[in-house]
């Protein structure tokens, strides 16, 4: 099979890296072989499948022995759950030099070094926001094909979904890259499967899956496991796998997105109900101004 | 040679025509943009009717540097007892590596640094993950293997305000290691502003910010006397600033400093004590003479080193903010280089008489060198500047002739079209026109850097200006040549 890179992007704290690496778990269990690399400077994209608390980044390795030139590939890959391959890019401490530049970095030397050969899948984790062309690496020509957006009902998750299209659209025409779909992590928010259908149908894609809430999750996680190895028999596990079916086939179905305004973000969170009608007057006056 | 009323309506008529004629390639928008930069000096006006200090347009050829260039290269690095450090990628300062001539006198490597390239030569690494640590060790280094140094500048290369290294406090925290030498950060990344002149600006500004305010108690150096004087914005280039400064000495003043050919930091710390600054090359260095003058009270005045008129009417402006006796000493000195001038403008002048000159230079010289060819009895027929601001450009109309072309930030194909049409007799400007020129068959003088002649201010250097000009000119390889046109 043609390898398929893929990418899962999110708002900060959604639950990309555990949506991402129960996918890819069952990806794995469905015979496929399959590459991880994390971008973000936390490097927790990795933890389940590796079962550690972080692995050592490419970035971290390269400043140790002088570049990233000497380094080989054995150093910065490691082998996880049920053959999973394993890389971080790592990144500096908050607050000095360039994250975006360690990414960009990182996916050169993976690349340069033979890591994408013999494998079906590379799977890009990245960072929650989108904030400088670094982090946009893994959606640009010739990287990541299928952007899947992890999201759920709250407001600023499907805002950062919007934002994300954006981005994708930019590159959309110059590098072929496509949004995969949505998947609805559920924060049991009201309406939000319809939200999550309504806003995948804006944006010109579709709602892939709806993961529900349920707290092995959280269990597998403390375990630093999947839910795919620490419950496999679970319902959330079979969620999972449902999940990676759906993702196995959705090859070559991705959509140029069609990101919308957030006016229209808006009026759609209205048309659920979710969001008032906005009484212009209100707007910008404190609770004292409105008593008097 | 002044024309008659008819003749310079009909120039004026011809260059409007020339101007129009050479917009006509570029699409409308350009076109546009362009036209404003582009005018023929009507007399009268308080400029030269051009925009500046524009930012250029992608896809011209234009000839300007960054604001690196302006702070490293123009007005920080010929301060000789200092380690220049260009913090970044190793290009900038390997590229631009000993490409300005700015003498001086010191033994390299031992007390002075000038003709030296320091460079942090950043890698990925360093991107990726800052290079304060880099640029703190490499002060170590410059400390332990050339403990002579007077002090550091640290000139930032793009990356540095990419990734927000803090190089102001590595510069305090190693100054104070060092005892209080004095470290200087430099924010003049290449991407900001529009050209090499904001360069100057913030090369200007951190004089007063790490050298001015931290020299600020520290007792004087020397004994002050009612004749201190410093030069302002001489670089040096093939000896300038010393051919000037022996005149001033001449004249019974005592140098205090030179901004910033052949100068120490030493000299930059004691300027606020003179009695007079005098400025050369306004563009580059009037932020700091304002400055000492609003907040020291030190009077500044422009003065003019090319060719014997201007080198006369300037030593007479300097001497008049000075007593009678440095009056008197002007005079002296006027009368004793006369017969010097007299005898090289008989020489040249009958060989250079009516020639046309075209300029198209940065800072001082597309105005201050018109004197000098005047002296000679050439005449400059248009002019423009790299990287002016207006007021530039207002200093210009005291210079140039009613219908004069003038041409701001002016672009490769521009010149190369204007040059064709106004068939000069000799063009001056950089390394990048020269060989244009020449193949077109006409004479050129390199005039960023003398063409690596000089000295041309002071009188001895107009004597070696005259010969410049002759030698280009009166060559007899032109006449072995071929004009295509």
């Amino acid at each position: 099979m043609a390898l398929r890179q893929i990418a899962f992007y999110g708002k900060g704290g959604i639950g990309k890296s555990t949506t991402s690496q129960n996918t890819l778990a069952a990806l794995a269990e469905m015979g496929n072989k399959i590459l991880i690399v994390g971008c973000d400077p936390k490097a927790d994209s990795t933890r389940l499948i590796l079962h550690a608390k972080a692995q050592d980044t490419i970035l971290s390795l390269a400043a140790e022995h002088g570049s990233v030139e000497d380094l080989e590939l054995e150093d910065v890959m490691k082998i996880g759950y049920l053959g999973i391959k394993c890389t971080e890019s790592g990144g500096p401490e908050p607050g000095v030099g360039c994250a975006g530049r360690g990414v960009i970095t990182a996916i050169n030397f993976l690349e340069e070094n033979g890591a994408y050969e013999d494998v079906d899948y590379v799977s890009y984790d990245v960072l929650g926001d989108v904030v400088c062309g670094g982090f946009a690496m893994p959606i640009r020509e010739n990287k990541a094909q299928e952007i899947y957006i992890v999201m759920s009902g709250e407001m600023m998750a499907m805002y950062a979904a919007n934002n994300i299209s954006k981005g994708i659209l930019k590159y959309a025409n110059a590098g072929g890259v496509r949004l995969g779909g949505l998947v609805c992590n559920e924060r049991k928010t009201d309406k939000e499967y319809e939200l999550a259908e309504s806003l995948a149908a804006k944006l010109g894609t579709k709602l892939i899956y709806f993961v529900p809430r349920d707290n092995i999750v959280q269990h597998a996680e403390l375990r630093r496991m999947t839910v795919i190895e620490y419950a496999p028999d679970s319902g959330q596990a079979a969620h999972y796998r449902n999940l990676a079916t759906k993702v196995h086939a959705n090859a070559g179905n991705g959509a140029i997105p069609t990101p919308i305004t957030m006016d229209e973000l808006e009026d759609l969170l209205m048309e659920h109900g979710i969001l008032e009608q906005v009484d212009e007057s209100i707007i910008g006056k404190s609770a004292a101004e409105l008593a008097a | 040679m002044s024309l008659g009323l008819a003749e310079t309506e009909d120039l004026k008529a011809k260059n409007k025509a020339l101007v129009e004629e050479v917009l006509k390639v570029y699409p409308d928008k350009t076109a546009k943009r362009r036209a404003k930069h582009l005018g023929v000096y009507q007399d009268g006006k308080p400029d030269c009717g051009v925009k500046s200090n524009i930012k250029s347009i992608p896809g011209v050829m234009t000839i300007r540097g960054c604001a690196y260039a302006g702070s490293k290269g123009v007005v920080w690095g010929p301060i000789k007892d200092m380690v220049h450090i260009s913090h970044g990628p190793v290009g900038c300062g390997q590229y631009s590596w000993g490409s300005r001539r700015n003498y001086y006198v010191g033994t390299t490597g031992i007390d002075s640094f000038g003709t030296m390239q320091f460079t942090s030569d950043f890698q990925e690494n360093d991107i990726v993950f800052g290079g304060d640590k880099k640029l703190a060790k490499l002060m170590d280094e410059v400390q332990e293997l050339f403990p002579l140094n007077k002090g550091l500048s640290v000139q930032s290369e793009c990356p540095i305000g990419l990734i927000g290294d803090d190089i102001e406090a590595v510069s305090k925290k190693k100054s104070k290691e060092y005892g209080g030498k004095p470290i200087v950060p430099v924010r003049c990344e290449g991407f900001r502003g529009v050209s090499q002149s904001l360069g100057h600006h913030i090369a200007n500004d951190a004089v007063r910010d790490w050298v001015f305010d931290k020299a600020e108690g520290k007792p004087a150096r020397f004994e002050a006397t009612e004749y201190d004087i410093a030069i302002l914005a001489d670089y040096n280039i093939g000896g300038d600033a010393w051919a000037s400064r022996i005149l001033l000495e001449e004249m019974g003043l005592r140098v205090v400093a030179q901004w910033s050919g052949d100068g120490t930091i030493a000299e930059l710390e004691a300027t606020p004590r003179a009695k007079l600054n005098v400025l050369h090359c306004y563009r580059s260095m009037n932020y700091v003479a304002r400055h000492m003058e609003e907040k020291y009270g030190v009077p500044w005045v422009e003065y003019n080193f090319f060719g014997p008129t201007k080198i006369l009417e300037s030593l007479r402006k300097i001497a008049a903010q000075f007593d009678d006796k440095i009056k008197e000493n002007a005079e002296k000195v006027i009368a004793k280089y006369q017969p010097l001038m007299d005898a090289v403008v008989a020489k040249y002048r009958p060989r250079l008489e009516g020639k046309k000159v075209m300029l198209y230079v940065g800072g001082l010289r597309p105005r201050h060198v018109i004197g000098a060819y005047e002296d000679l009895g050439m005449e400059v027929v248009g002019t423009g500047y790299e990287f002016a601001h207006n007021d530039d450009y207002q200093r210009t109309t005291h210079y140039i002739k009613d219908g004069t072309l003038v041409y701001d930030d002016v672009t490769a194909y521009e010149l190369e079209k204007f040059v064709e049409a106004i068939k000069p007799d000799l063009v001056g400007s950089g390394i990048k026109e020269k060989y244009v020129f020449q193949k077109m068959g006409i004479p050129f003088r390199q005039m960023h850097s003398w063409d690596y002649s000089g000295p041309y201010h002071g009188y001895d250097g107009f004597a070696i200006f005259a010969r410049d000009m002759d030698m280009a000119i009166n060559s007899p390889i032109w006449k072995m040549t071929k004009a295509p046109f």
